[in-house]
Formats: structure tokens, sequence, C-alpha cells
């Protein structure tokens, strides 16, 4: 039987491949024959091998619910998507404005605090948010940047337009995916690679390695060869994949906690011939773990004395400590002012619509059109504190407005955004699925993105929702430059 | 070299080497009791209780089993994951170390060990486990081979490398006198002289499961004799499994990480090392045998242990300054 668009429902979305029924995209033209004849054989080939290429490099994650400590891998859809060169450099453009509009945000409420001072931003949502962190205030960074690696999450409302929905400027994860796709896919399909231009990613190592090597604190013995170390929790942590993943990239050291000790306030690591002096720590271990001196004393991932490093320029690290605010939901709604405000720019990629409870005319449009609306609780994230109005009981929505009457500096509400779906392989046929996209924009020198970045695909049919632990998968995505 | 890197790199190949040597083990018994006429409960018991003795953790074996018979002990030694000696908790223990060193060996290490991981774990695994054994435990060292041949072949030969050398050398010198070391255990059937038809055979087992028998062969063309089969596994120069060789060689990879040459030495690992390997070079089987063949074996085991444990020291434990002052007062 095979594979066929012929019988592709486009549905009410926006579609990436099809711009109404039987009216494809310019830029899916090619993808539409390799993709309409593939045999049921063929297509059982793909899977084998995709499914082999993970399993093999042990890109998995573990199941301990079965006892078995089985390892599954993350669901991987073959066909991609694809995204044309002058949307992306509009993509670009708008992620290159927020990036630059964040640090500059960043280093100001750790230091004069105009934003707040000129009105744009209140007070109380500054100080209040939950990963605003004191001990920052008045702490000059190398080169002022705090968020060095970003992953902003992008979805595309019902006419295509690309929406930030975050801004992830912690430790967003996930690029080992982008990376590894790529390589399935030009194994799997050598023959799409020759007659596509596709953007290439594999320089992001490289890059990753260059921008960290560009922050050297002030105090480095040797700036120009700083010694650069990825700190991880360790083999248990569900991403340690892509740690190990991104340190062989690097060519650098991982270590865990234990592999570093302070003296007199320099960070070194235990080596075979003795201690070595670490400059630059790329942590993939939150602000609340990494020093038990200053934030969670129980914490046993971390170094203790770390943070003093770090404010006596000794050691760097990147992301910055403190860059939480920034990912807080109701400082994500003062953005694109925060745009305006130190760019004097108009933002190219706007926000999400949204609306604060702490405002009290949102606050009382969201409570009541609750059944109609996102609410979000402000610094929850991979689908905790959250409602989705139209799916949820009348309860649930009684629960959500007293929480919201309750603390309302905590909520945000926003329109359920249906976001454009994308063909994808599913039992056997061709059908429509929902996607986001997730770019990861790193910010030294320069700024560099990805060409394209994790596209995450709701397999579910009918899903919203696109993390893998609810049947998310991902597919692997293409720049292309049009002839 | 970070200590926790050097630690699991030490570790890693000495699990792969300890499967490797039970799956030959294994498959040798299992030929061996094939071969065997008697086919009553008790010689089947009488041929399998010397593996478990030979083991460390036999200790176990009653919890699970209350029958020594082929398919428990090689169900205990190959897939028990209460035996943290098994072939399944081996592999698992060296992948997790493996693991912790991704960025540190190649990919194609990596994807061997997986493979094999993987392979273990599958349902058709313990098929052929339960169909062909022999072909099983085959599979098992064929796989263990590949493991160190790609390691060989893709890894820069320095320090890592090298710790790498210390574990799989310590180990297999380990596994070679506890596999001589069977021959204690096993009593001859009665009416059996020494030198017969069965302690022949059995002599033999010896030399398959360390995989000399053909090189063996090579040197000595006639009776196969506890003397001469014992002076090839320790004492052979050039034989790769023998204890001389396997010594010799794990001193050769401590002296290149400390960077001593080879007349001296800089630590304690080293000066153990040393003590060791001039003794395998200079002494005679008649020794061991004066000494008595399973005393000397046993003491030759806690050496290894005391070397492990002095490089342990020596490399992958960090000490605070105030100690490592007081060491070296020592």
């Amino acid at each position: 039987m095979g594979l066929t668009f012929d019988n592709y429902d486009v549905g009410d979305f926006f579609d990436e491949m099809w711009a109404a029924p039987g009216t494809i995209r310019t830029h899916y033209e090619s993808l539409l024959g390799r993709f309409g004849e593939l045999s049921d054989g063929e297509i059982e080939r793909i899977y084998h091998l995709a499914s082999q290429a993970f399993l093999n490099q042990g890109i998995t994650f573990t199941v301990y619910s079965d006892n078995q400590g089985t390892e599954r891998i993350f669901p991987f859809d073959p066909i991609p998507r694809i995204i044309p060169a002058a949307e992306w450099e509009h993509i670009e453009q708008g992620l290159v404005q927020r990036i630059t509009a964040l640090n500059l945000f960043l280093k100001d409420i750790y230091h004069e605090q105009r934003i707040i001072k000129d009105g744009v931003i209140p007070q109380e949502v500054i100080f209040s948010a939950k990963h605003y962190r004191p001990e920052l205030v008045g702490f000059d960074l190398p080169k002022d940047i705090y968020i060095h690696i970003c992953g902003s999450d992008l979805i595309r409302d019902r006419d295509g337009n690309y929406l930030v929905l975050e801004d992830n400027g912690r430790c967003p994860s996930g690029v080992s995916y982008v990376l590894e796709n790529r390589e399935v896919m030009k194994r799997v399909f050598p023959n799409l690679f020759r007659q596509h231009k596709v953007r290439p990613v594999g320089n992001y190592g490289q890059e990753l390695l260059n921008l960290l090597r560009h922050v050297a604190p002030r105090n480095c013995p040797t700036p120009e060869d700083p010694t650069v170390v990825l700190l991880t929790p360790g083999i248990y942590n569900s991403a340690y994949f892509e740690h190990s993943f991104l340190a062989r990239a690097m060519g650098i050291e991982i270590v865990v906690g234990a592999d570093l000790v302070l003296e007199n306030d320099v960070v070194f690591m235990k080596t075979t011939k003795g201690l070595k002096r670490v400059d630059v720590i790329y942590r993939r271990i939150d602000d609340d773990f990494i020093d038990p001196e200053v934030f969670k004393p129980e914490s046993v991932l971390g170094v203790a004395g770390i943070m003093r490093a770090y404010r006596n320029g000794n050691v760097n690290l990147a992301n910055a400590v403190g860059t939480g605010v920034a990912d807080d939901k109701v400082v994500y709604y003062f953005v694109p002012a925060m745009v305006k405000y130190y760019l004097g720019e108009e933002p190219i990629l706007p926000n999400v619509p949204t609306y604060l409870s702490m405002f009290e005319k949102d606050r009382n449009y969201m409570v009541e059109n609750i059944a109609q609306l996102v609410i979000k609780s402000a610094n929850e994230s991979g689908g905790y504190g959250m409602l989705i109005g139209p799916h949820a009981t009348r309860e649930e929505h009684e629960k959500f407005r007293d929480a919201i009457r309750a603390d309302p500096r905590n909520y945000i509400g926003q329109p359920v955004i249906s976001l454009s779906r994308s063909p994808s392989v599913c039992d056997g046929s061709i059908e429509g699925r929902h996607v986001d996209l997730r770019p990861y924009i790193l910010f030294g020198e320069k700024v560099t993105i990805i060409p394209g970045g994790l596209t995450r695909v709701a397999l579910r049919k009918g899903s919203l929702v696109v993390n893998s632990s609810q049947g998310g998968g991902s597919k692997d995505t293409w720049v292309i430059d049009e002839e | 070299m970070l200590c926790r890197v050097a630690d699991s790199l030490y570790w890693l190949p000495r699990y792969i080497e300890r499967a490797e040597s039970s799956a030959r083990i294994l498959d040798v018994n299992l030929q061996v009791t094939l071969d065997s006429e008697d086919s009553d409960n008790d010689s089947e018991s009488r041929a399998w209780q010397p593996i478990l003795a030979t083991l460390e953790d036999q200790s176990v074996f009653p919890s699970i089993h209350s029958e020594i018979n082929a398919d428990n002990v090689c169900s205990f030694v190959t897939f028990a994951k209460e035996n943290p000696n098994s072939i399944w908790s081996c592999i698992a223990e060296a992948r997790e170390n493996a693991r912790t060193v991704r960025e540190y060996i190649s990919s194609e290490m990596w994807e061997r060990i997986n493979a094999l991981y993987l392979w273990l774990r599958a349902e058709q695994a313990r098929h052929l486990a339960g169909s062909s054994g022999i072909d099983f435990y085959r599979q098992v060292v064929d796989m263990c081979h590949q493991f160190h041949g790609t390691t060989d072949q893709t890894l820069t030969h320095h320090d890592g490398w090298d710790f790498m050398q210390v574990g799989k050398f310590i180990e297999r010198a380990d596994n070679a006198s506890r596999i001589l070391d069977l021959k204690y255990h096993i009593l001859l059937p009665r009416g059996e002289r020494v030198g017969g038809n069965v302690d022949t055979i059995q002599w033999q087992a010896v030399l398959r499961s360390c995989s000399a028998f053909e090189a063996y062969r090579k040197v000595h063309t006639g009776q196969v004799t506890p003397w001469s089969v014992a002076e090839f596994i320790i004492l052979h120069d050039r034989f790769p499994r023998s204890l001389r060789f396997c010594i010799d060689s794990l001193d050769l990879a401590l002296h290149r990480i400390s960077g001593s040459d080879r007349a001296h030495f800089a630590n304690e690992a080293e000066r153990l090392s040393g003590r060791l390997r001039s003794e395998l070079n200079y002494m005679t089987i008649g020794e061991v045998f004066r000494k008595g063949l399973h005393e000397w074996l046993d003491s030759t085991q806690g050496r290894l242990i005391e070397i492990g444990n002095a490089m342990h020291r020596q490399y992958c434990e960090w000490l605070e300054p105030e100690e490592q002052v007081q060491k070296a007062e020592f």
C-alpha cells in the first residue's frame, strides 16, 4: 500500500506543507515525490534504521516503572519540517533582537534597575520573581552576558505567524536531538540531501566551545586558552546523554560536583596528576543546586563555595546565575516592552497574547473566560501548574479561579493557540500533527543560531502537547535555500 | 585526566574480562560434561560444583537454587541479577562505567559495549542460551573480543588506555589463576588415576578455559601434565593470557602512566607490580609446586588485589592537601 498524500486532511489549521487541500507550498514540492512513493517495506526499514541508530548510541530514556529498566527512544518522525530561507531570516532577526534585549534586561535589573525606575516593569514583579537572585546585584559578569545559551519555544498560529511561547534562558535541553536527527536522516535519505540545499547543523559543538572560551572570567590566568568543563548532575539525569554528547562535541571534560574542589576561592578539578584549574563551567545544573552554601543546603550535585569563586571573578558559569527571572511567565509578558525600551525597536517576533491576573481588568477577564483560556502558573514548566480551559472540568476551572484570586501575581492567561500542523507518519499513513519549534541561540562574540532547531511533534491525534512524556516526538528541521 | 574517569576506565575492561572469562569457563564445562559417560544427578553435580567453588559469590547460589546442575549453575553465572559477578551484572556494570566516560572513550567502543548489553537483554539471547549454550557463550566471548579490539584500534594509546590496560590485565591474571585453581577443586571420580584419561581431559579443559589449548599444543606435543600446564599458564612469556604476560603488561602500563623507567618505581603500585613481575621472570615451576600450587595461586591473587588498591590510592582517590602531606611523611 505504502504512503500517500492522496487523502491527506489539511483541516482547519495552518499546515506546514499544504497551503490548501491539493495546493502544496513550493518548498515542500520535492518531498512529495519521495514520500508519496515509499512502500510499506521501505517505511519499515526507515523506522528500523532510525531506532537502531538511536538505541546503539544510547540516545534513550529509561522507563523505570516496569521494573526492568527498559530503554526507550524518543519517537522520531521521518518527514522533515522545512523552513524556507526567507522565513528563517525573519525568525533569526526576531531571536537576535529578543536575546539582545533579554541580556540588557538582566544586566539592568542586577545593576541600576533603570527599567523599574522608568516605570516599564513594576518593581514587585522583579523582586517577587521566584528565580530572581539578589546575590547577583552589583556583580559584573564577563562581557555582560547572562544568557549564553537560549532555547526559545516558537509556535505558529492559524495564519502561520511565528509567536514566542517562552524563552528558556536557564538550561535549555534537546539540542543533541537536532544533531542526531540530522545524522539519522542523512543515513536514511541521502538522496534528499543531494537534491536540497539543507543548511548544516553540525557545527554547533564548535560554536558552543567558541562561546564558552569567549567568556573567560576576569582572573583567568590563561585568558587566550581557558579551561572549559561541562558540569552534569550525573548519569541518572534524563539529559545525561546530551551532556556527554556535547562534551564530546567540544572535546572538554564532563564533571560532576564531586570532581571539583575549591582552594582559595579558585575552582579545581581532581585529576590523576593533581589539581587542575577550571575557568569556565557550562553547567547543566539549576541555580538551586549549584552551591549548597548559598542555595539549597542539601544539594550534593553542586560545589560548596562556587558562588564565592564566581563573585571573585575566578570562574565563570554559563548560563549565569539568576537568568531564571526572565523565564518567569509574568516577566515574559514584558519582553516586547523590553525590546522597545532597550533597543528602541518594534518586536519582530510577538508574544502569544497574554493576560496578567495581577492587573484587575485582565484578572476579571481570566476568571470569566477561564473555559476558553490556557492558565499557567508563573514558574512551573513541563505541563505542571497548568490548565487548558476547553479540556478541563468545571471543578478544575473553579480550582484555578480560586488560585488566581488568592495569588494574582503568579498566573497568566493565554488564548488556546491552534498550533500549526506538519505531515507525519502515523500508523502507516500520513496525517497532520501539531508542532512547535525550539531554535538554539548562542550569545557570544556574535549571536549564532543553529539553522532550524528542534521540531517537536505531538504524535497523539488532536493533541497540542509536544512533551516527550505525553507522546511527543521530534523531526528533523531543514532550513533550505530555494532556487 | 579526572580521578573519577581513571577509576571508571580501570573498571570498564575488568568487567568485560570477567564476563568473558565466565563465558569461556561455562562453554568448556558444557563441552566436557557432554563427553562424560556418567549421566546421573550425582556426577552432574560433581561436574558443576567446582565452577561454583571458584566464584567469589557462591554463597548467594543456595538462596536461589536448591540443586547444583548444569542449568542452575549456568543460569546463576549468566543471567542472575542477584549474583554481582554474573555475566549479566558484569556487562551492566561495564556499560554503566562506559556511560560515565562516554566523552572519553570512542563512539565505536560505546557502540560495542552497548550492543552487547542490548543483545544480552533481548529475548533471542535467552533463547539461544537455552537452546545452544555453547553458541551463546561463544557469542559473548566474541563480543568481548570485539570490544577489546575496538578499544585498541580507536582509542588514543595514552593515560586512559593505560588505565584500561591495568584493569584488563589484573582481571585476566586473576581469572587465569582461578581457572588453574579450578583443577584443585575437581575430584577425580573413584577408580580414576592421576594421569589417566579423565585427569587428562580435566587438564585440557583448564587449558581451553584459558583459550590456551592450541597455543599449548604448539609448545608441548606430548602428554598433558599438571606440571607443564601450570608452567604454561603461569610462566609463559609470550602467551597473552599467562600470568607472567599479564603482570608484565600491567607493570608496563603503570610505568607508562607515571613516566618512570621500568627498572625503578615511582609509587607503591609500581613497586608491587615490579616485584611480582621480576619473581615471575626468574622463578621456576618447581618452586610453585614446592610451595603448593593452590597456596601459590591464592597468595598471588592477594598480591593482585594489593596492586589494584595501590593504583587506586595513587590515581583515583583525591586527598585533601593535609592528607597528602601525611602520606608523604609516612
